[in-house]
């Protein structure tokens, strides 16, 4: 299990460090210069020059993203070249304001899509079964921001049941914020659902065809207890490793999601940092979606390899 | 395979892929698919000549309610909604199959040489796969499309790209159930060089996993360019793209008094779940037919 987790963190840096290559790379390509860019046109090449001494952006590349790494780690992330404000004074609310959504999304999303793998396996090949796996399959493939549009046309609009924008008044508490983020949780549930579902349907078949089960069905032991004690637990091991995979795509759906419902989320941020070339401000979000991103996998292969016996007592690596 | 094919094995696989396709013809989930999308690629050809209205036309009486003369409505722009709904496929039916097309030729190269050579090369390019797999797609695409500008030729590489390693994954899974076969041991004995092996011998022997890889693919290609449109990195205006128009038109769902103007988004939402949904089904029946 240490080699299984040790190997898996292992990954994770190297995850990490490609992001972050990536990440500088891709805003080093950014057209113009950074002096430029910030004071406009008309400004003139002294005070460019200056502005790009100050900020270090002219320095030697391979310094350059030494430098930022270095204080990432050490949580400087530096200035927004357009607000000029710490990036982390406008990153951290964002990023609190994001997991809020996707904790919503997520604690809709898993019982649910469980509860529909597990009925789908329990009536195999029956119309139940094509039902839930079709729609399954069709919510999954249609990009969120269609599924918002109808959820937002249906809820919003037509029966007025739901606001149609994320972002609450001030002093919302808690449960308000919970109704302002319905419609976007359902969105990303929607997209999920469909990847959940089919894990815990294909796990609970395994299980629902293992020699076990027909032991415990031979001991006399009732449908509920079998399903419920040797069943279930297995449809739900490859569930916590697609929810491990999905983050990735969750953090990217997010960046959609939270435009449509102009909600002040990370995703949000990182678009608003892309358009406004904000170099300092895309190059954190980024890298800090891709430590989230990190964590929440290792995360779920803790869970997972503590739930698996297999790799609990290190049979399989 | 091929050197020594007899011509009773050239027969048997052209049996088996007939029956394939017979298959797929009686397959209601790949016939449905292709209806849909066969729909949408005719529209995207033919719509501008049946299009009732010019879709670039602003003369209209802005924010029509569907039905009368506009059968959809008129946007705020005062444009027909239904003629744009009609043309909008044409730019994302460019697009996505092209991207697609590069990221499964791409990512053919890298799963062959990977799943063929093992060892080393294996492990190193492995390594950076599954880091790849890790990232956001879309945070990805967004940086490189800021970084290089948005234009559809940068769109078209840069979700190629980010497909490939994906798209290695299944090839090299294939190749490595295929490489210890004897045809390719013989090969090997006979003294063909490793580039043979790998594109004349195994590849014609994958290209069942690589055609179910390549649907599959063309679904998230769709999604990804209209997220990516939607967030204004894609398909550039003034195309009458359906993500596009709800790009344009989603901030006036606040205005409650006028049912959110809910048609300008509603109907491009439709045509874009239509296309994906249709396009997944037919991968759902490819692959049905061909695990047969």
């Amino acid at each position: 299990m240490a080699r299984f987790l040790a190997n898996r963190l292992a990954l994770s840096i190297v995850t990490l460090f490609i992001l972050s290559v990536i990440v500088f790379a891709a805003t080093q390509l950014l057209p113009g210069d950074v002096g430029r860019n910030v004071l406009g046109p008309f400004a003139d090449q002294k005070s460019v020059d200056l502005f790009n001494h100050q900020v270090g952006a002219d320095r030697p590349l391979l310094v350059q993203y030494g430098d930022w790494i270095w204080k990432f780690l050490h949580g400087d992330m530096g200035r927004s070249l357009q607000y000029q404000v710490s990036v982390w004074s406008l990153l951290g609310p964002s990023l609190v304001n994001s997991l809020k959504l996707a904790a919503e999304a997520f604690v809709l999303v898993v019982p649910l899509s469980i509860l529909g793998g597990v009925a789908a396996a329990l009536r195999r090949g029956r119309l139940a079964d094509r039902a839930i796996t079709i729609t399954g399959l069709s919510l999954t493939a249609v990009p969120e921001f269609v599924s918002a549009i109808f959820l937002i046309v249906a809820f919003g609009v037509f029966l007025t049941w739901l606001p149609v924008n994320a972002q609450w008044p001030q002093g919302t508490g808690l449960v308000g914020q919970m109704r302002y983020l319905l419609l976007p949780s359902l969105a990303l549930v929607m997209v999920l659902f469909g990847y959940i579902a089919r894990m815990a349907r294909h796990g609970t078949i395994e299980a629902l065809s293992a020699d076990y089960t027909r032991t415990a069905y031979l001991n006399g032991l009732g449908t509920t207890t079998v399903i419920g004690r040797h069943v279930l637990r297995n449809a739900l091991l490859p569930t916590i490793a697609v929810v491990a995979t999905q983050t990735g795509y969750l953090i990217g759906g997010l960046l959609v999601i939270e435009k449509l419902f102009n909600y002040n989320g990370i995703g949000q941020r990182i678009y608003i940092a892309a358009q406004n070339k904000d170099v300092t401000m895309l190059q954190s979000g980024v890298l800090l979606v891709g430590v989230v991103y990190l964590v929440a996998t290792f995360i779920a292969d803790l869970l997972y390899s503590v739930l698996n016996p297999r790799i609990r007592f290190g049979s399989v690596e | 395979m091929s050197t020594i094919a007899s011509p009773a094995a050239g027969s048997e696989a052209r049996i088996a892929r007939r029956e394939t396709l017979r298959q797929l013809l009686r397959s209601p989930t790949f016939l449905t698919g292709a209806a849909i999308v066969g729909f949408w690629v005719f529209c995207a050809v033919f719509g501008f000549a049946i299009a009732p209205h010019d879709p670039q036309d602003q003369s209209f009486t802005p924010l029509l309610r569907p039905g009368g003369a506009h059968l959809l409505g008129t946007d705020n722009l005062g444009r027909d909604v239904f003629s744009r709904v009609l043309v909008g496929a044409g730019d994302i039916l460019k697009v996505a199959p092209l991207a697609t097309l590069l990221g499964i030729a791409g990512g053919t190269v890298i799963g062959l040489v990977t799943g063929y050579f093992r060892g080393l090369v294996d492990n190193v390019i492995s390594r950076i796969v599954d880091a790849w797999l890790a990232l956001p797609v879309i945070v990805i695409a967004v940086t490189a499309l800021v970084a290089l500008g948005a234009s559809t030729i940068t769109l078209i590489v840069v979700i190629g790209v980010v497909f490939m390693p994906i798209v290695s994954r299944t090839v090299r899974a294939a190749v490595l159930g295929e490489r210890q076969l004897e045809y390719v041991q013989a090969a090997r004995l006979r003294g063909e060089r490793a580039p043979y092996a790998m594109f004349v011998e195994i590849l014609p022997n994958v290209m069942g996993p690589i055609i179910v890889e390549a649907t599959v693919r063309l679904g998230y290609a769709i999604f990804t360019v209209a997220g990516l449109t939607f967030l204004g990195f894609g398909v550039q205006p003034p195309s009458p793209d359906w993500a596009l128009q709800i790009s344009d038109g989603y901030s006036l769902l606040n205005d409650t008094a006028h049912q959110g103007n809910y048609w300008i988004v509603l109907f491009p939402g439709m045509a874009v779940a239509s296309l994906v949904i249709g396009v997944n089904l037919i991968a759902d029946g490819i692959s049905r037919a061909l695990e047969r």
